[in-house]
């Protein structure tokens, strides 16, 4: 007789805690042929309040750790996904109903984007920053610096490679994240999260949302204490409210990007450029 | 036991699992060498620590040729992202070997334990580590789209930071996608011979990383040989000399590291406390092993009295002796050798004129050392304010203005490094445009980081190690003659060079 599964509870992940929704609510995610996988958590206003709550607390120690800090536990992340990379294919064939050969270059591209990006934690100062040749007897200098807090809706054709693409560089300079990840694939998002919870990286550095971007997503857009938006996901909502909507306080914005493309413009877009004079004296 | 007497607390060498002999590392191997093999020792107690071989010019030709052919079959076609892999590789090996190459490396070279655990060797992983993130991010070093490898790196390397500048040359190469055929110094292989291993768990294609060990010789012939395309040394400024002439007109791209002078310069304005602390890590870190040391300590005249009084009472408390001693501060002389030529400097600066005054400690009967050694009343023209003593000694002169202060701070063929200490912001970056020198430290003294260039004016050799410039050392631009048609010229002729070599 072969072995009856324990099936895993699926929760949100806020503050390097996992809790259920406060709304008690869940939605049931199927498999593409219709097989039962689980009840995702169905995040609600109160519980994107409170992740945006843990990610502002973490701003501190994630952006105050040196880069050669941040890198390490970056890529020790990346070491973790390599331990797991069967469970999240196993996980993306089943609820993507792709081929095995496709779930696996999913996993692997994610886990390689992850390593590009933790590469960048102690070298986008380099690129994206610079001495300034002032007119006139000053030291000026020029560096990028996080932005804070960023919110953002996953792409939502991937289980884990759109998430990864999103998150990894908003963390790369010191930001905090709260993302709420694929409606439909939700489930690998949360197993990231176990891998983020078991790494070195702060609780509440990544908070992990699911549920219905389009409910979540006007919440976090208007949330006075979010520094950043990206809407890399956001296609099919109506994400040009949201935008309009950030523009109250004036959040730095990306629009939808389904695929999310790794670049450096993803790093430097949530941070912000900070100049600094000092005077040299006559000698 | 009394103030400041502590009960020996030497670290065990158990964690070592040293063999008797090491051979050369060749093509993914150790090997026999066919020159003379030698004993390394340990300069704390003369002991042999283990047989080295010594790579001889038909050696050296084989290392070449093994990395000529991980170059042009497995590592120049290899993508970024993986080369970087295999570099996140080695940074974490060594972050796990760390307490053992640590102790290995206090033994070789005599440096104290809590420097080659606390500074030399997590330096090393962080090498790896930064430069393992660039492998895939080389559009970005700042040569354009595309930069292209150089081809086989012939490296030579000093025996003051043994592993530590095996780090700043392989890790930039191998990130650029060039291979590598490097010489240890011959008093200090240990480290490099345990880090082939490392290469090993590594599973790091064969001849990518070649490891030969021997005298100036096999650096020589290394240097010279037709096939390498990039030269890479840390040392002297007289061997530095040498290679740049034989380098002129090949076509190799050459980055020296050699010989330094610095000036540290203290402002009667300066966090006095903080500025002898500078002082005493500037000149007697490594036992002044260090190209970049402070050496020539430029004082403002109105606090000289009280400077030299502090510095003295701080050296009297270093503790000297054991390498492996926890609570050890100064380790021991590097070499017999070494220890002849810091006794010729300081009999000179005694002889000139300087005033000497040594620390009162016990030296061991065994091995080589030398106590921390001040000279007051040094004037430039003697010749511990002119010459690299490398060794635990400070020459200290004095200044009453800031010109004066940055006249005799580049008064020297050197351009290394410098110190200033101040309080005041405006002045540090006022004297800091003035001076020669590659890597000025304000209100600190020799830090170091992989992110950060490290490099030197004037004779103290050009190129720069660490950073984003430390990678251009080892790329040329996309179409670049060094990086395409030249190479491929040079590699022919010198393929038919080899052969008769062979004859």
């Amino acid at each position: 007789m072969s072995r009856l599964a324990v099936p895993k509870t699926y929760k949100l992940f806020i503050g390097g805690k996992f809790p259920r929704s406060e709304s008690g609510r869940t939605f049931e995610i199927l498999s593409a042929k219709g097989d039962f996988l689980a009840n995702a958590a169905k995040a609600s206003r109160k519980d994107a309040r409170d992740a945006v709550k843990a990610a502002r607390g973490a701003v501190s120690g994630w952006s105050g750790a040196t880069a050669y800090n941040r890198g390490q536990v970056l890529y020790r992340i990346a070491e973790l996904l390599e331990g797991r990379r069967g469970q999240f294919i196993d996980e993306i064939q089943r609820g993507e109903n792709v081929s095995r050969a496709i779930a696996e270059r999913q996993v692997d591209d994610a886990i390689d984007r992850w390593v590009w990006y933790a590469g960048w934690a102690d070298k986008y100062t380099q690129v994206a920053g610079n001495a300034n040749p002032v007119a006139g007897p000053f030291f000026n200098l020029s560096v990028p610096e996080p932005t804070g807090v960023v919110a953002m809706i996953a792409p939502q054709d991937s289980s884990l490679l759109g998430l990864v693409s999103v998150v990894a560089p908003a963390l790369v300079t010191g930001n905090t994240v709260v993302v709420v990840a694929s409606e439909r694939f939700p489930l690998s998002a949360i197993t990231l999260a176990e891998v983020l919870a078991t790494s070195d990286v702060p609780g509440g550095v990544v908070n992990v949302l699911t549920g219905s971007p389009a409910e979540i997503a006007p919440w976090l857009a208007s949330h006075a204490d979010v520094n950043a938006l990206d809407l890399a996901g956001a296609e099919d909502l109506d994400w040009v409210d949201l935008q309009i909507s950030a523009a109250d306080t004036l959040k730095r914005v990306l629009p939808p990007e389904g695929d999310a493309f790794p670049s450096l413009d993803r790093i430097t877009a949530f941070t912000e450029t900070k100049t600094v004079w000092h005077t040299k004296s006559m000698l | 036991m009394s103030f400041l007497e502590y009960a020996p607390a030497p670290e065990s060498t158990a964690i070592l699992n040293l063999k008797d002999e090491y051979g050369l590392f060749i093509g993914g191997e150790f090997v026999e060498g066919s020159g003379t093999a030698f004993s390394t020792i340990s300069p704390a107690d003369e002991r042999a620590i283990a047989t080295v071989q010594t790579a001889d010019a038909s050696d050296v030709d084989r290392a070449v040729g093994a990395a000529r052919q991980a170059y042009e079959r497995v590592w120049s076609k290899m993508s970024g992202a993986d080369r970087g892999k295999y570099l996140f590789r080695i940074a974490r090996l060594v972050q796990e070997r760390a307490r053992e190459l640590a102790v290995a490396e206090s033994l070789d070279n005599g440096k104290p334990i809590k420097e080659s655990r606390d500074v030399d060797v997590p330096l090393v992983a962080a090498w790896f580590f930064y430069y393992a993130g660039w492998a895939d991010k080389l559009d970005y070093a700042g040569l354009g789209p595309n930069p292209q490898s150089l081809g086989v790196a012939g490296q030579v390397i000093p025996w003051n930071f043994p592993l530590l500048m095996l780090s700043w040359k392989i890790a930039p190469a191998l990130a650029a996608g060039n291979t590598v055929v490097l010489k240890p110094a011959e008093t200090t292989p240990l480290t490099a011979l345990l880090f082939a291993e490392i290469v090993q768990q590594a599973g790091l294609p064969a001849g990518v990383v070649n490891i030969i060990t021997g005298a100036g010789s096999t650096g020589e012939a290394l240097v010279q040989h037709p096939d390498v395309n990039k030269v890479a040394f840390t040392g002297s400024t007289g061997v530095g000399h040498a290679i740049a002439k034989s380098v002129a007109g090949t076509g190799k791209k050459l980055t020296l590291e050699l010989g330094g002078k610095a000036a540290n310069i203290v402002f009667d304005d300066a966090p006095i406390d903080q500025a002898i602390e500078g002082i005493v890590n500037g000149i007697f870190f490594n036992q002044g092993h260090v190209c970049c040391a402070g050496s020539r300590l430029l004082v403002q005249e109105s606090i000289h009295d009280d400077v030299i009084e502090r510095l003295k009472s701080r050296l009297s408390t270093l503790r000297l002796g054991d390498p492996l001693d926890k609570n050890t501060d100064i380790g021991a002389i590097n070499s017999a050798e070494q220890l002849e030529r810091i006794r010729t400097l300081t009999e000179a600066g005694e002889a000139e004129g300087a005033e000497r005054w040594t620390a009162p400690c016990e030296l061991p009967s065994q091995g080589y050392w030398f106590a921390p050694t001040i000279f007051t009343g040094v004037s430039t023209s003697h010749r511990i304010a002119r010459e690299e003593i490398f060794g635990p000694v400070l020459s200290v002169l004095t200044f009453r203005t800031p010109a004066e202060a940055i006249a005799k701070a580049n008064n020297t063929p050197y351009g290394l490094s410098a110190g200033i200490w101040s309080d005041k912001g405006s002045r540090i970056l006022a004297v800091a445009d003035k001076l020669r020198a590659g890597v000025i430290w304000a209100n600190t003294f020799n830090r170091f980081d992989p992110a950060s260039p490290f490099g030197g004016y004037k004779e103290s050799g050009y190129g720069r190690e660490g950073g984003r410039h430390g990678l251009g050392a080892y790329l040329a631009p996309a179409g670049a003659p060094a990086a395409i048609s030249e190479k491929k010229t040079r590699t022919r002729t010198t393929r038919t060079a080899t052969k008769e070599n062979r004859k």
